[in-house]
């Protein structure tokens, strides 16, 4: 283990922070224009071109905000909540394999941060700790309202969680291996979401309720809860929570377009290994309009619906998924 | 081994102290001037009533006994998934087994009444 390698990894950690932290301030202008594209408005197009630097004068502002601290709150657990909530969303994606390997100043750099074999065990423990923060941040509020949004954001995550997890298993079963990197390079011909639909579809609907996103955006059903777990934030904080919110939601377009749609592979890219990325970032852009799309079509779920339909549809169709896609396999051969 | 892991703890350190310099950057530049209006929690615009956090319904309970139960099954699937290819139809005809194990609970559960929601 040489000093180079150490600022290798440096180096990639702050790369992946900076694209994560600046892929966050774009979704949020990305969403709010095909929003409003959606809803026949123009949307945020004033602050510089085509709205371009809205997202810098929206932290700016944010910066100048005033942060509040109720009455009766748990100060150090309010603090800390925010932290707790965005540090997972930021490391989640560190097993992600963004390219094969390519040579930089002479020196053969693969595209990826980490390529441990357990990577998707990894992913699903780092989704758990995630729940914290939003649970405590509703505790520690001495709000109804925070409290109520922080119970429903626990009790949805954690029932979803379950038919994420078995979600992955489809791409292992199918590759023998829980490497992310094993899993992208069984996919060079054909991808899995050929082979497994279903699996895919449970991914796309787990994978919607795990970030909270709509139609399963209980957790901040604003006609009920105001805004939910994060009602009592203000500033910084609340940035906090956002940011966290849309990591997530790259972070699982990043996961899901590699289990399922070939993660950075893609014509020529043996030749071109910089065509990785490009790849991986094409796919992650849909992804993204798609959650966007989804969200200004369907109306919001019920919270009783939402929890049975994880636990009475996705639960035992995510059972019926892995035994179909490992009769497959034995049939299949190999 | 741990080689594999040290980039992992590298990225952890950084995101950690970035959200901790996203706090700090909060609270040098926004002003501060609470009020006891301000401070009060809000609770659309009422006087609040009765302290914040309260009993909480049996209901999350039951789901987070039942997320355990079921995460545990989650986690056996990984590794089967992992070495199935070479144990074949002996690994097959073993987890539908254990998915029939796991299906009786799961029906108990269901009649029981445990996922209704109120």
């Amino acid at each position: 283990m040489d000093a180079a390698l150490i600022w290798e990894w440096i180096i990639k950690s702050v790369v992946i922070l900076l694209v994560m932290t600046g892929g966050f301030a774009y979704v949020t202008l990305y969403e709010r224009r095909v929003l409003a594209r959606m809803q026949v408005r123009i949307g945020p197009n004033r602050v510089g071109w085509q709205g371009l630097l809205q997202p810098v004068a929206d932290g700016i502002k944010l910066i100048f905000k005033e942060e509040l601290t109720p009455v009766g709150a748990d100060r150090l657990i309010f603090i800390l909540a925010p932290v707790i909530t965005v540090i997972p969303a930021l490391i989640v994606t560190a097993v992600v394999p963004w390219g094969t390997e390519v040579n930089l100043f002479g020196r053969i750099v693969p595209l990826r941060l980490a390529d441990i074999n357990v990577a998707v065990l990894y992913i699903l423990s780092v989704t758990s700790i995630s729940v914290y923060g939003i649970t405590l941040a509703g505790w520690s509020s001495n709000n109804k309202y925070a409290m109520l949004g922080g119970l429903r954001a626990t009790a949805q995550m954690i029932s979803y969680e379950l038919a994420l997890g078995m979600a992955f298993v489809g791409p292992i079963l199918w590759t023998g291996s829980m490497s992310l990197g094993d899993i992208v390079s069984a996919q060079k011909n054909l991808w899995f979401v050929v082979i497994m639909p279903l699996g895919f579809i449970i991914y796309v609907i787990a994978s919607l309720a795990e970030v909270n996103r709509s139609p399963f955006d209980m957790p901040e059903a604003e006609q009920e809860l105001t805004a939910g777990y994060h009602t009592e934030y203000s500033g910084m904080k609340f940035a906090l929570f956002f940011m966290a919110e849309y990591i997530k939601m790259i972070g699982v377009s990043m996961i899901g377009a590699t289990l399922f749609l070939g993660g950075y592979q893609g014509p020529f890219v043996d030749a071109y290994p910089w065509l990785g990325p490009i790849y991986l970032f094409i796919k992650v852009a849909l992804w993204l309009f798609f959650m966007i799309w989804v969200r200004a079509t369907l109306p919001r779920f019920r919270y009783d619906r939402l929890m049975a339909f994880g636990w009475k549809v996705l639960l035992p169709l995510s059972l019926l998924y892995i035994v179909v896609t490992a009769v497959l396999r034995l049939l299949v051969g190999g | 081994m741990l080689n594999d892991y040290l980039p992992i703890i590298i990225l952890l350190v950084l995101a950690t102290v970035l959200g901790f310099l996203v706090l700090i950057i909060g609270a040098l530049f926004g002003p501060r001037r609470p009020t006891q209006r301000k401070a009060a929690p809000y609770e659309s615009g009422m006087i609040p009533y009765g302290p914040g956090t309260r009993r909480i319904s049996v209901r999350y309970y039951l789901v987070a006994v039942l997320f355990i139960l079921f995460d545990i099954e989650t986690v056996f699937f990984l590794p089967w998934a992992v070495v199935f290819r070479q144990l074949g139809w002996f690994a097959l005809i073993e987890m539908l087994v254990f998915i029939g194990i796991l299906l009786i609970g799961f029906v108990y559960v269901w009649k029981k009444g445990a996922l209704e929601w109120e």
